[in-house]
């Protein structure tokens, strides 16, 4: 996986970094810089559904990617020699996720030796308007102390 | 008193009404009164670091989730939507590779707007939990969901505390 860190730092596309993990890819969550921020992007699929009537995401699925998101970012900004552990998760559901894409952006808050806190912040069409908030602490190990 | 009746319609509308769930693959294990407890087997989509095998945190969200929710909807008076208001959760340790995770929910207290939720996630000994969750959620209609007559009834024969046990 750091592999494809380095691939994409190298060659700056980050799309490929979604297919790491076997649960990202089914999930359909994958990282883009096309705008020139780091966004995470989850593709809407029938599979992701939690309530059929509404019909909304199953809140699990948009706690994925807030978290999937968030170590995306610890992974782009920080050189790790191992994979960041996620230590908690806390998200606020704001708004329930219509059954289209949903995107994340993650932005680190704190960056200790040990220890790093992320905010991220899903929506959907309407970026003022997002569906879920959350706020991770992370296990890392960073390249040279 | 037998809660067979009860549990199946609690299976169908799980794996029925909510295609994440089935996606998942997500098992029944238990349903009593503000008690759920569920089964995640493992398998290899699911995996979060090729090299270790190990599950991915947003699977174990999602069964958490799912897990909270069973309990809350075993307090209500008759089936009707809730949605999570709020989701913590702590990864105590990594899961284990090949392992299936159980999980087990408790809704400790409903009033008539939220429902709150506890629940940990272990292989099998909940004195050694992989994850802790807590959890709250927003009932769609107020004061609809008073705990008098629960789609489960207690004094099925198994442990209704919300404590360790089931699985």
């Amino acid at each position: 996986m750091l592999d494809l860190v380095a691939d994409a730092r190298r060659s700056g596309d980050v799309t490929g970094l979604g297919a790491a993990t076997p649960y990202t890819r089914y999930m359909n969550i994958a990282p883009e810089n096309s705008t020139g921020e780091l966004l995470t992007r989850m593709r809407y699929d029938p599979k992701l559904i939690g309530n059929i009537m509404l019909p909304a995401l199953h809140g699990g699925t948009i706690g994925a990617l807030l978290e999937a998101a968030a170590i995306f970012q610890v992974l782009w900004e920080i050189e790790t020699i191992a994979v960041p552990k996620i230590i908690t998760i806390t998200v606020d559901y704001l708004r329930s996720g219509r059954p289209v894409d949903t995107l994340a952006r993650a932005v680190l808050t704190k960056q200790g030796r040990r220890v790093v806190n992320v905010a991220v912040e899903a929506w959907q069409d309407d970026r003022s308007r997002p569906i879920a908030s959350a706020n991770a602490h992370f296990l890392v190990s960073p390249r040279d102390e | 008193m037998s809660d067979k009746p009860d549990r199946k319609i609690f299976e169908q509308a799980f794996s029925d009404a909510i295609p994440q769930n089935k996606a998942l693959g997500l098992e029944v294990v238990e349903v009593a009164r503000g008690r759920g407890v569920l089964r995640l087997p493992w398998k290899r989509e699911l995996v979060g670091n090729p090299e270790t095998g190990v599950i991915h945190g947003g699977a174990i969200t999602t069964m958490l989730d799912a897990c909270c929710g069973m309990a809350v909807a075993t307090m209500l008076k008759t089936p009707q939507p809730f949605a999570t208001l709020d989701l913590r959760i702590d990864y105590v340790r990594p899961a284990t590779k090949g392992e299936a995770v159980i999980a087990e929910a408790e809704c400790y207290r409903i009033t008539s707007n939220v429902a709150f939720t506890r629940a940990f996630a272990h292989h099998g000994d909940p004195s050694d939990p992989i994850a802790a969750a807590s959890g709250t959620f927003m009932l769609a209609t107020k004061g609809s969901a008073r705990n008098k007559e629960p789609l489960i009834k207690s004094g099925d024969g198994k442990s209704g505390d919300g404590k360790a046990g089931g699985a």
